[in-house]
């Protein structure tokens, strides 16, 4: 780091938050397009600099090599992959960015959902060789089905195609042609060389018919505003707080974290399952109390009203509740060996609430390369998608995913072996 | 933009959910506190969770007997204040048991043993949820560690067969023996828990802020004269100023040499700084997969 990047507290607090996925293999340079953005924007210290340096020696590189920088664990590192979601941070003076770096092998979708579940934006490469593969189709429908507010998609290694324009539109016209049937609304394309730093931090001189922006600058300047839902108010009770000593004598307060919508002090509420309604008498926090809370915001709400609530009851606007409901239809991604059993029992998490469910029916599997629903294949295996109906135990208050993904995914969780066993959206 | 949360915020809201998950989905879960920046700012994360009501976990601290007097000092005063329980797992009892058996030698540490104290504090109070200030961005095994890190009955990390954690949903599910480690700061960087600590105000121990101390140079790292080292012929103790970017054991952790006196000077030498926070530590530079292999082991 250098003395550019000294950020005041004051400027440190105007900065924003930007969680991103990429995906991609070896060979598509996810790695050194990572390496780069940390070198480019200097969040790589000199030790690092000097480890990978002295790598790049061993191994008789040229050049260092950057994508040294994303290395991991030992297997990893011996097998030339990547196993696991890695977390990566980096920041400018304008946003902190949190990257999921995903590997991209077929075998290893549930890294690339679990990375996508928590991202603003994806970061789809393209190998400006060898135009949209198999690959590319995968992370674009994953990216959608999960939801993801923002993508872009990096044709990269454009040095290797002589920097020409028509290599980048042809993949940017076949890319809008598939991008068609799906469920994305941003997309972004950016022709790149990651391994030389064109349009990655800097502007690219090789490429003067490109008008638009570097990838830095996209990331830097999207607009994540909207990304949460500030309509549907939902507040998911987590624990209930009561202290217990002198001066908090009868203190109830429901702590949450928000997870859709904004309640003011004074607004009339609904707990569900109850039904009960009441008023908000304050929204406390450690650092006092505050008008109005919305997501992703943690806070304590207080009642006027002493109603029994716990942990797994939902605080939502008495005129906009979620579905209260046992039967859901719902896009599954499976992740464990053991396939999914048609009428088996699973644990699910959602929101706060713990409660069992059945498979009543698997609907369909798609095949994520085509696009395809398979109504015959019904044997749901490690990585694959399907659309299944569940029933459960106790209601949950829920709305469809594509409304609020806080609200609107699940986890399934094996009763045996306790594992997280697979991933799904409410539809 | 009204509706909009800064990114320090974010993090806070993050850690704060996360440290109400544990305590709403575990029976008996305890913050490991090493009086480092890092276990300070998870405790006041805490505070913040639990506000107006006492932080409902016991601290746990595992002495290695080498810790920095500071250190100590500090984490008396911060149980006190807090009111709450203070366990302490001793390496050095565990040394006289003849539980564990101390490394011998000019660069000996007890570090290693550590984790073995750990993990026998952890069984004997059925501790189920250990809470670290361990952040991704510190190493590259830390980088692939999920907020609920999921523990077999040895208390070891596998790194191939994590759960993976997607949302805020997250599975405290287990078997009768096993644990949970939890790291609420997961997602926080050196330079944000700087920037939250000056925001916040967080009295930290001295040892972090720039101050004279008698060092001597062993293998380009400045370590404190203490009793727990064994000097060569060759070193020669001189005074330095010096600060401590991280706080481990005595006889491992290196100082830098800074006139910070201030959490602000800290920032701003921080931003200009060239070697990692963990460049200094002894323990990491043992072999290039040494975090990695001590997670595996048990090691936090």
């Amino acid at each position: 780091m250098s003395m550019e990047n000294f950020i005041s507290l004051e400027e440190y607090q105007k900065m924003s938050l930007l969680r991103f996925t990429t995906a991609g293999s070896v060979d598509d340079g996810k790695s050194t397009l990572i390496g780069r953005m940390l070198y480019d924007t200097k969040s790589v210290f000199q030790d690092q600099y000097d480890a990978i340096k002295a790598t790049s020696e061993r191994r008789g590189e040229e050049e260092v090599n950057l994508a040294l920088l994303t290395d991991g664990l030992k297997a990893e590192r011996e097998q030339g992959i990547t196993i696991d979601v890695a977390y990566r941070y980096f920041a400018t003076p304008k946003r902190k960015f949190i990257i999921a770096d995903t590997p991209g092998h077929i075998q290893y979708t549930r890294n690339m959902v679990t990375g996508a579940s928590t991202a603003n934006l994806a970061l789809i490469l393209i190998d400006a060789r060898n135009g949209i593969v198999e690959q590319t189709r995968r992370h674009a429908f994953i990216a959608s089905l999960l939801q993801i507010p923002h993508l872009v998609i990096c044709v990269n290694k454009m040095d290797l195609v002589d920097y020409k324009e028509e290599a980048y539109e042809k993949i940017r016209s076949d890319f809008q042609g598939f991008a068609a049937k799906l469920d994305v609304n941003d997309v972004e394309f950016i022709p790149v060389s990651a391994l030389k730093g064109d349009n990655i931090v800097n502007e690219s001189e090789n490429m003067p018919w490109y008008k638009g922006t570097t990838l830095l600058y996209h990331l830097e300047n999207v607009h994540i505003g909207s990304d949460h839902n500030f309509i549907d108010c939902r507040m998911p009770v987590q624990h209930v707080i009561r202290p217990y000593n002198d001066d908090y004598h009868d203190y109830r307060g429901y702590a949450g974290r928000l997870a859709g919508g904004i309640f003011k002090k004074g607004d009339k509420v609904m707990v569900l399952p109850s039904g009960f309604t009441s008023t908000i008498r304050k929204i406390n926090t450690f650092d006092g109390e505050i008008p109005e809370a919305f997501p992703p915001m943690s806070v304590t709400m207080l009642l006027e009203d002493n109603i029994d609530i716990s942990r797994g009851d939902m605080i939502v606007r008495e005129n906009n509740v979620p579905e209260v409901t046992q039967d859901l239809e719902v896009m599954v991604c499976w992740f464990n060996e053991r396939p999914l059993q048609p009428r088996g029992k699973y644990a699910i998490l959602h929101t706060t609430q713990d409660v069992r469910c059945i498979i009543k029916d698997i609907r369909y599997k798609v095949n994520i390369n085509t696009l395809h629903r398979d109504e015959e294949d019904k044997f749901i295996k490690m990585n694959d998608i399907a659309r299944v109906v569940i029933r459960t135990t106790k209601p949950l208050f829920v709305d469809p995913y594509r409304k609020n993904r806080n609200t609107g995914s699940i986890i399934f969780v094996d009763e045996a072996t306790n594992e997280t066993v697979g991933a799904g959206m409410i539809i | 933009m009204k509706y909009h949360i800064n990114h320090l915020r974010e993090l806070e809201a993050e850690s704060i959910f996360v440290l109400r998950e544990v305590a709403a989905q575990f029976q008996n879960p305890v913050i490991m506190f090493s009086g480092g920046k890092d276990s300070i700012v998870m405790t006041h994360l805490a505070r913040k969770a639990f506000f107006p009501a006492k932080i409902p976990f016991p601290l746990l601290h595992v002495d290695t007997g080498h810790n920095f007097p500071e250190a100590l000092e500090y984490r008396d005063n911060l149980v006190e204040e807090l009111g709450v329980k203070l366990i302490v797992g001793s390496v050095q009892e565990a040394i006289n048991k003849k539980l564990v058996i101390e490394e011998k030698g000019f660069n000996a540490s007890r570090n290693a043993l550590q984790t073995a104290v750990l993990l026998e504090t952890l069984e004997t109070h059925k501790f189920d949820a250990a809470m670290g200030g361990a952040r991704r961005d510190e190493e590259k095994a830390r980088a692939k560690e999920r907020f609920f890190s999921h523990r077999d009955e040895f208390g070891q990390w596998d790194p191939k067969n994590q759960r993976p954690e997607l949302w805020n949903l997250f599975n405290g599910k287990k078997q009768m023996g096993e644990h949970f480690r939890v790291f609420p700061i997961s997602n926080w960087t050196e330079l944000d828990i700087w920037q939250y600590i000056a925001l916040e105000k967080i009295e930290l121990p001295s040892l972090y802020l720039s101050h004279k101390r008698r060092c001597f140079i062993r293998d380009g790292v400045i370590l404190a004269e203490s009793d727990y080292v064994n000097m060569k012929p060759d070193e020669k103790i001189e005074e330095m100023v010096v600060r401590y970017r991280t706080l481990g054991d005595m006889p491992i952790t290196g100082a830098v040499l800074s006139d910070a006196s201030t959490v602000e000077d800290i920032i701003r030498e921080i931003a200009t700084t060239r070697v990692t926070e963990r460049g200094g530590r002894a323990d990491d530079k043992r072999s290039e997969t040494s975090m990695e292999d001590r997670k595996k082991q048990g090691y936090f």
